[in-house]
């Protein structure tokens, strides 16, 4: 863990209600994708848990949804704007099992911590194969980015409005070694279910302070209590313990 | 002694500042960030007999100037405190640490205080009172003067170390409770514990808090933490631990004056995992710019009589 100050450099919104801000800061603990960023917003009183979508030298991207107070703050803000944030939080996606062709699974604003994935995997040589679902057309965004990394890229949509109609598991692949996987609750469990290999989930949950203090983001895993902001937020497929 | 060295019970601490049981962990998140051996001490993670999960998430709400938790007295049981984690703290800290110790009945207590009693490691025992009896009803022992000074009567022969209770301030007469526990043999008193409180999310129309209800703390609740260690520390002649909502030097100085011998920092550390650095390295201007010496001086400054 870092704490340092992050500089915005650009923060626009590519979706609706979805914004992608770039920061320019020391991203020297970041080190695998699926991490994230916790930053300290003006007037709100705990941090916001922002996930990691690209790291490039110094430049930080994050792309995030506008759900609250804090984000909507951060949606204000304009370049030159400043962060208390902390970096290199939490366990990222492990790259090693992913076989040569490896599945991404993205729901909504659980999209962006697979872009980081996708580039390291596609370095690595996999053929990576991708499917980001959401709501409905205007909420899309990332899918040419995917695609310029070489990934094979599909779109669902709930209400069918942009490509295939229904959601991320109505449109798996024949074919796939392993995947990697982030979005909404249901969204994980249905996953859960309808992969056929093992893969890697990324949770969320509320968080006190996001560096495994407060025990605030506790969960029950298979291999014991695991804190999501610590030994989460990634946890394989086979030591997820479902509640309800 | 130093400028800002303090005795807490026989014990020299070379500054006031104690990071807050449930805040702090057992220290090795902050061990990462900075050498946590320029703290007083600090209070390791309220532990209990058994290992607990806690209660069920979510289990954090955010607030206007603080924050609500019901983690549940999450731990992994004494026995493995005492095997793994001490002997993991022993690496990145050198002082004696505060022992924060729960129960849910008083045979647990006398058990738990008698085994970390053992440990080295340990200064001083900070016993968490705020627990559920579960045998009689899961009343809390902290919230009547009788519970508390059964509590307190029954460990203290078990316990070598000095014995510190810490208040719920979820009660009529916390003086009242404060006193029964310094006539039970009670070292020490901290106080606050958190505040009961709530939130609802207007999405959903329902309360944040799986459990509805959990502890309020941070800034917003120093005027509160504040008044109570005024009025414990006007009523008992054993030294009091301040803490809620204490965030920067000034809140140490102002805790000191309303007679704390020594000030604990609980939310702050997580909201800025360095707020304890801080306030350490803040607190020689603070004083100087306040006039102040010693801190071991001002303790009690604000008193009656």
């Amino acid at each position: 863990m870092k704490q340092s100050i992050f500089k915005v450099v650009s923060n626009e919104t590519i979706a609706k209600n979805v914004y992608k801000m770039v920061l320019s800061g020391n991203t020297s603990e970041i080190t695998s994708p699926g991490q994230f960023v916790n930053l300290l917003v003006d007037s709100c009183f705990l941090r916001r848990p922002i996930s990691v979508c690209d790291v490039n030298g110094n430049e930080l991207t994050l792309v995030y949804k506008v759900v609250g107070t804090g984000t909507k703050l951060m949606s204000k803000a304009e370049a030159g704007d400043e962060f208390d944030t902390l970096t290199g939080l939490g366990n990222g996606y492990d790259l090693s099992p992913s076989g040569d062709k490896p599945l991404l699974l993205g729901g909504g604003v659980g999209v962006p911590p697979l872009y980081m994935l996708a580039k390291q995997l596609v370095s690595q040589g996999k053929k990576v194969s991708v499917v980001l679902g959401f709501n409905t057309k205007e909420e899309i965004f990332y899918e040419d980015e995917f695609k310029a990394l070489g990934a094979d890229v599909t779109v669902t949509t709930a209400d069918g409005s942009y490509g295939v109609k229904g959601f991320v598991t109505d449109a798996l692949p024949d074919e796939y070694t392993y995947f990697y996987t982030c979005g909404p609750e249901p969204m994980l469990k249905s996953v859960f279910r309808k992969t056929v290999t093992s893969g890697q989930f990324s949770f969320e949950e509320r968080m006190g302070c996001g560096f495994g203090a407060c025990m605030g983001c506790s969960c029950k895993t298979v291999t014991g209590y695991k804190r999501i902001c610590k030994e989460g937020p990634v946890l394989k497929k086979e030591e997820i313990l479902w509640e309800d | 002694m130093g400028r800002l060295s303090v005795d807490l019970c026989g014990i020299t601490l070379d500054n006031p500042v104690i990071p807050a049981s449930g805040t702090f962990g057992f220290g090795y998140e902050f061990a990462e960030i900075y050498d946590i051996n320029v703290l007083g001490t600090f209070s390791f993670k309220g532990t209990t007999k058994e290992p607990r999960f806690g209660n069920p998430t979510p289990r954090i709400a955010e607030c206007t100037s603080g924050m609500i938790n019901a983690v549940g007295l999450q731990n992994p049981g004494i026995d493995k405190v005492i095997s793994e984690e001490l002997p993991k703290l022993k690496n990145c800290f050198s002082k004696p640490v505060m022992a924060n110790i729960g129960g849910f009945s008083v045979d647990e207590y006398i058990e738990n205080v008698s085994k970390i009693s053992e440990e080295e490691q340990v200064g001083w025992i900070e016993l968490n009172i705020s627990c559920p009896n579960v045998h009689s009803g899961g009343v809390n022992f902290g919230t009547d003067a009788k519970s508390a000074a059964e509590v307190v009567r029954a460990v203290k022969p078990f316990c070598k170390k000095p014995l510190i209770v810490k208040l719920t301030p979820n009660v009529t007469d916390i003086v009242s409770i404060a006193k029964a526990c310094e006539a039970e043999g009670a070292d020490g008193i901290s106080l606050i514990n958190t505040l009961l409180g709530m939130r609802i999310d207007l999405k959903t129309k329902k309360p944040v808090i799986r459990n509805i209800m959990g502890g309020f703390s941070g800034p917003a609740i120093f005027p509160v933490a504040l008044r109570m260690v005024y009025q414990v520390a006007n009523a008992v002649n054993v030294p009091v631990v301040g803490m809620g909502g204490v965030s920067k030097a000034e809140d140490v100085i102002e805790m000191m004056l309303a007679g704390a011998t020594a000030v604990e920092i609980g939310t702050a550390n997580l909201v800025n995992p360095k707020a304890c650095l801080n306030i350490i390295n803040g607190l020689p201007r603070v004083m100087d710019e306040y006039s102040i010496d010693k801190l071991s001086d001002i303790s009690g400054g604000a008193l009656n009589g």
